[in-house]
């Protein structure tokens, strides 16, 4: 069942489209990737789904209700993240939480319980009484995590969750962002623009100025840049240039002392191309596409490139128009 | 009604405000100055046959104050809480915009009151005789004009993104409002233009419904200026009033 609904959706803001024209859904528990560039639409989008927004055209919807015409339904059966922190760093973990607990009407002989639940899941019960203002990124995204799922969400949103986390807490949220929908039943819906990252999702849809470019299942993205890349590196470059070219009909190009061609199964590939070959190999590695070369392929160009140009724009200017209200 | 995100919002600021020493400190510390520096000095200048000691006649417009400054920084404290995205995670939560700006009138509410309450237990100190009565109605019409001045202090607080317009607050709004309520000299006694910016002024009313109480028999320049009905309905009416506006820009999207 589809839990999230989008249907041509269209942001304005006066004449620049933040979000132009974008249909998807997303099945029930599974983890679903936001994956562009910054300023790709990617936050507006979220903004409009947990109905923080209203957007210019289109319908989305979230368990069945209409993020317009039923926020307060669509409010309950979400749980969010945003990008930057939204803790009172004045108040303790535990002291959050329980807000959360109390705004969310959460029943009274439940609320304690809960809470101490997800702070155990989180591995904070130990830090409950301190200020959060004491906590590290890592803590805080993570207590951030645990708050969105108090009232027992059945989507989760997560807004570039890792932003600004150092390496090893990135690794450790992921391995637990990973167990969410078995073990909370929740559906995941993120946003990220580091290319790593999204190799989580069961799907993705990469967004570029606005617009939905590509979307399905990482391996079927990647699928589309053509399959692995070879190299290898022989004692006679030239002569296995041309065996290979003859013998398996691929394209081979030279990269410095490397050899190099493009295959769909590359790991059958190249036993099968050493056993022709012979003894002359000297060095065989094979590269898997990464979803950066699929966003490279769609767009040509690399998705860091953006950052400061095109996207910090959007922004800029989705920031000087909130200013004016 | 939502009273369990309304109580949870009240009881947020509550805590905070205890943690806050300096702030308790600060927001006490100021009508005292006020009050035995600038009545003291004033007192000297003030004829004493104007029937009240002018040390007494600012008492009441220094409880104005008190509720006046509290009640607006407690109200525009959802501009930190915008600066900081606490308010996002307020309001993405199921709770009706009008819930919020009733939770937040009533944190400026009970703050206020509870440092107007300090402020009034001051009045022996100033040669007051004030019965039990007395002091509970003064106390009821501090609450009322606390839930006006924060309810008011949240519309204002819609209309700013960031801190930085905090002085643009203070001085174009906190102090022109506290000199021209009656609290530092009779609204009576004043140029007909400052009198009219006076009679816009919740403030003054319930300022003046205060004078009603503590200077019962008084009828010289320093009596209060309006009768206590219109005082009283001026302050309940502003109170509806500023939180329906409140609620209705709060509910605003983009």
């Amino acid at each position: 069942m589809a839990i999230i609904k989008v249907e041509h959706l269209v942001k304005k803001f006066d004449n620049l489209s933040a979000v132009n024209n974008i249909s998807f859904e997303v099945e029930e528990g599974t983890i679903f990737g936001f994956l562009g560039p910054n300023g790709a639409g990617k936050t507006t989008t979220i903004n409009i789904l947990c109905t923080l927004l209203s957007p210019t055209s289109g319908w989305t919807f979230i368990a069945g209700h209409d993020c317009m015409k039923e926020p307060a339904e669509v409010r309950k059966s979400i749980g969010i993240v945003f990008q930057d922190t939204t803790l009172d760093k004045d108040l303790t973990a535990y002291e959050n939480l329980i807000f959360h607990a109390y705004l969310y009407n959460v029943p009274k002989n439940e609320r304690q319980e809960r809470v101490c639940d997800v702070l155990k899941f989180v591995d904070l019960f130990d830090r409950k009484d301190d200020l959060v203002k004491k906590f590290s990124g890592g803590m805080k995204r993570r207590l951030e995590v645990a708050r969105g799922l108090i009232h027992r969400p059945r989507v989760l949103f997560l807004d570039e969750p890792t932003l600004g986390l150092d390496p090893q807490s990135r690794a450790n949220l992921w391995e637990f962002i990973k167990e969410l929908p078995g073990k909370h039943h929740v559906t995941i819906f993120m946003t990220t623009h580091y290319m790593e990252e999204a190799e989580v999702c069961d799907r993705i849809a990469i967004i570029d100025n606005g617009k939905i470019i590509a979307m399905g299942s990482p391996a079927e993205l990647k699928m589309t840049v053509g399959g692995d890349i070879v190299y290898i590196r022989t004692t006679d470059n030239v002569k296995t240039k041309e065996e290979i070219k003859r013998l398996f009909g691929f394209d081979v190009s030279e990269k410095g002392e490397e050899l190099y061609l493009t295959c769909v199964m590359g790991d059958t590939c190249i036993p099968e191309m050493i056993r022709t070959i012979g003894e002359g190999v000297l060095s065989v590695r094979l590269q898997r596409p990464t979803l950066n070369d699929v966003f490279l392929k769609l767009t040509g160009k690399a998705i860091r490139e953006e950052e400061a140009s095109e996207g910090d724009n959007v922004k800029e200017y989705v920031r000087a128009h909130r200013r004016r209200h | 009604m939502e009273f369990n995100a309304i109580y949870v919002i009240v009881a947020r600021e509550f805590k905070k405000f205890i943690r806050e020493r300096s702030r308790l400190i600060s927001t006490i510390a100021r009508p005292l100055l006020w009050l035995f520096i600038v009545g003291a000095g004033m007192s000297r200048l003030v004829s004493p046959n104007t029937g009240v000691p002018y040390i007494q006649f600012i008492f009441p417009g220094i409880l104005g104050m008190t509720i006046l400054f509290s009640s607006i920084f407690s109200s525009i404290s959802i501009i930190w809480d915008k600066e900081f995205g606490f308010m996002k995670e307020i309001l993405v939560a199921p709770v009706s915009r009008f819930s919020i700006v009733i939770g937040k009138a009533l944190s400026g509410t009970v703050i206020s009151t509870i440092q107007a309450i300090i402020i009034l237990a001051l009045f022996p100190f100033i040669g007051f005789k004030l019965g039990i009565f007395q002091i509970i109605e003064v106390i009821l019409i501090c609450t009322a004009l606390s839930f006006s001045i924060s309810a008011f202090g949240i519309v204002l607080a819609t209309f700013y993104e960031s801190y930085e317009s905090f002085s643009v607050i203070m001085n174009f709004i906190i102090m022109p409002m506290f000199f021209l309520s009656g609290a530092m000299y009779p609204v009576k006694l004043l140029p007909d233009i400052l009198k009219l910016i006076s009679k816009l002024n919740p403030l003054t009313y319930g300022i003046d419904a205060m004078k009603h109480v503590i200077f019962k028999f008084e009828t010289g320049p320093m009596s209060p200026d309006f009768s206590y009905i219109i005082d009283v309905a001026v302050i309940i009416g502003t109170s509806i009033i500023f939180v329906i506006v409140a609620g209705k820009l709060f509910e605003r999207k983009k």
